[in-house]
């Protein structure tokens, strides 16, 4: 699919130029990065460090304790080629200290409650580093609603948020991302064994095509069937894009008076800078 | 006839009129010291670009009794100036306007016809729409400005060239978007070919000055380019970056190109006219403000 293939240059040069002008405008030199060892966190790791200076990014790795050991070791990857500072700070005791209340928890609220945990951390170190959290959430799984609320899905501002993983894939080739972070299958890591193609019930590869057609080249439903795709999977994928919208918008307010935040009270984040 | 021309390629705080202001006076004067006889500043470059609920609070009016213009008429006395405002009227609406001041006077106000309302754009929703397209007169021959979406619309630059226009001024605000394997943004590499076309088209110099920086996720992409009456690419400012880019103009190649291909000349403006009233008397033909 032509449509998802990008100039990985005009990329990197475009979102450099974003983080350092999200960044200094609001004030801040620096900045913090939850790396997981995944593709996506390295990519905000890498174009971070490019943007800021490597001595001005924090990258921070948060392990509970069923993370693998291959998770801290490609995240150690990433801190090594890229000369950031880093600091490990485990969120094991934090978690535990809910999960433990609750012995028949399923998997489900104990991996939103890590995630969560890693956002306390990240922004208790933006405090502590002064710097703002950029976010590693990209747009097929923004769009899925693959993320917690309030938890990955957290950040001060996100470089690779439009861009597919297929995209990211590329930018990652481009810009030397470590071979075996961009081969290895996707994973929150939140229990073992899990996978976000398992998950999902279907690959990135696969879902990028759609997502573009559907998203992007404005395709119906229908047109997407008739293009190839299985009505099933695209039904599914419909249903994922209306149902997690929710997280991709501020909570609506109730509208009493004259000006409400959100609808007639209108300025962009960067008013004044 | 030369001109040297400087496409003033600026980032600009958004709602800050005094600290753009200030930028403005700096590119001025260094344009000046270059001897540039014209400079070019993008579309709301006194303000920038998605204002929204800013636009009442940073509008002004082109007259030396504002504080921003008496220093911009001051600044113009030895070298013209385009420059981009939010524009008050005397009832209280806005426009996005450009202004041409030359010699310490407002020689021309053009306010934005066409405002995007769609897509990533919401500018019918906080400015009223301009009213006409007009060229006017300056210390280099005959002009017009056009902003923007504008220039999207063929009409525009069409009716400039019928008024007499030779020099095309066009000044823009342009988020980037269409990101694909091409080397440039599918935004840049439209809006320099619709450039190389009007000056092609029209065998007239085309100016155009783009605006960078980000607003939130937006992205300016700057590329200011000067096309000649051939279509010739004589100058053009990078991608991304502020700049000050100078270039000379030799008003006497309108002469040369236009004697080799006599456009304009052969024009049937009668012609359009009939056909144009034949075309808006139809009963199905309702489009159109």
């Amino acid at each position: 699919m032509n449509g998802l293939d990008i100039n990985t240059d005009l990329a990197r040069s475009i979102l450099t130029g974003f983080i350092h002008s999200e960044t200094t405008r609001s004030g801040f030199q620096k900045a913090v990065i939850g790396v997981s060892g995944g593709i996506d966190s390295a990519m905000s790791c890498f174009l971070a460090a490019e943007a800021l200076g490597p001595q001005n990014v924090l990258a921070v790795r948060m392990p509970y304790k069923t993370s693998s050991q291959d998770s801290l070791d490609h995240a150690q990857l990433v801190i090594d080629a890229t000369g950031v500072q880093s600091i490990t700070i485990p969120i094991t005791d934090m978690a535990d200290g809910l999960i433990k209340q609750f012995p028949d928890m399923v998997k489900l609220r104990m991996g939103n409650i890590m995630a969560r945990c890693r956002m306390i951390v990240l922004y208790d170190q933006s405090s502590a580093f002064g710097g703002l959290v950029i976010g590693t959430s990209n747009k097929t799984e923004i769009l899925l609603g693959y993320s917690t609320q309030f938890g990955d899905a957290a950040s001060a501002f996100n470089p690779i948020g439009d861009l597919y993983k297929t995209q990211l894939r590329q930018l990652a080739h481009a810009m030397g991302v470590p071979q075996v972070i961009i081969d290895k299958a996707p994973t929150a890591d939140l229990w073992i064994g899990q996978t976000d193609e398992g998950e999902l019930g279907f690959t990135y590869a696969e879902v990028d095509k759609l997502l573009y057609l559907m998203v992007d080249e404005r395709y119906t439903p229908d047109e997407c069937v008739e293009a190839g795709y299985e009505r099933r999977f695209v039904e599914t994928v419909v249903k994922r894009i209306q149902r997690y919208h929710y997280k991709r918008v501020m909570p609506p307010i109730a509208k009493l008076g004259n000006r409400t935040i959100g609808y007639d009270f209108l300025y962009l984040r960067d008013w004044g800078t | 006839m030369k001109v040297k021309l400087a496409l003033a390629q600026i980032n600009t705080k958004l709602g800050v009129v005094e600290s753009n202001l200030e930028k403005h006076l700096g590119y001025i004067q260094r344009a000046k010291n270059e001897g540039a006889d014209l400079i070019i500043f993008p579309e709301l470059s006194l303000t920038g670009y998605v204002l929204q609920d800013l636009v009442p609070t940073v509008a002004h009016r082109a007259s030396s009794d504002d504080p921003v213009f008496k220093e911009l008429l001051a600044a113009s006395r030895d070298i013209d100036i385009v420059v981009g405002f939010a524009e008050e009227d005397v009832r209280n609406r806005f426009y996005i306007s450009s202004a041409y001041l030359s010699l310490g006077k407002v020689v021309h106000v053009h306010r934005k016809v066409y405002l995007p309302t769609y897509g990533l754009f919401d500018e019918g929703r906080f400015f009223a729409w301009g009213d006409s397209v007009e060229a006017f007169d300056t210390r280099f021959g005959r002009a017009g400005i056009l902003i923007c979406e504008d220039f999207w619309h063929t009409s525009s630059p069409y009716l400039l060239w019928m008024d007499g226009a030779d020099l095309f001024l066009f000044a823009s605000a342009s988020p980037g978007r269409g990101l694909t394997s091409a080397p440039e943004l599918s935004t840049a590499h439209w809006v320099e070919s619709i450039n190389q076309a009007y000056a092609s088209i029209f065998t007239s110099f085309v100016i155009h000055s783009n605006r960078v920086g980000f607003e939130d996720g937006l992205h300016f992409w700057g590329g200011s380019t000067v096309f000649d009456p051939n279509g010739e690419l004589l100058a053009k400012a990078p991608l991304d970056d502020e700049a000050l880019t100078y270039c000379e103009i030799d008003l006497n190649q309108l002469h040369r190109t236009r004697a080799r291909l006599p456009l304009l000349r052969d024009e049937r403006t009668a012609l359009v006219q009939r056909e144009l009233m034949r075309i808006l008397k139809r009963d199905d033909s309702r489009s159109g403000r």
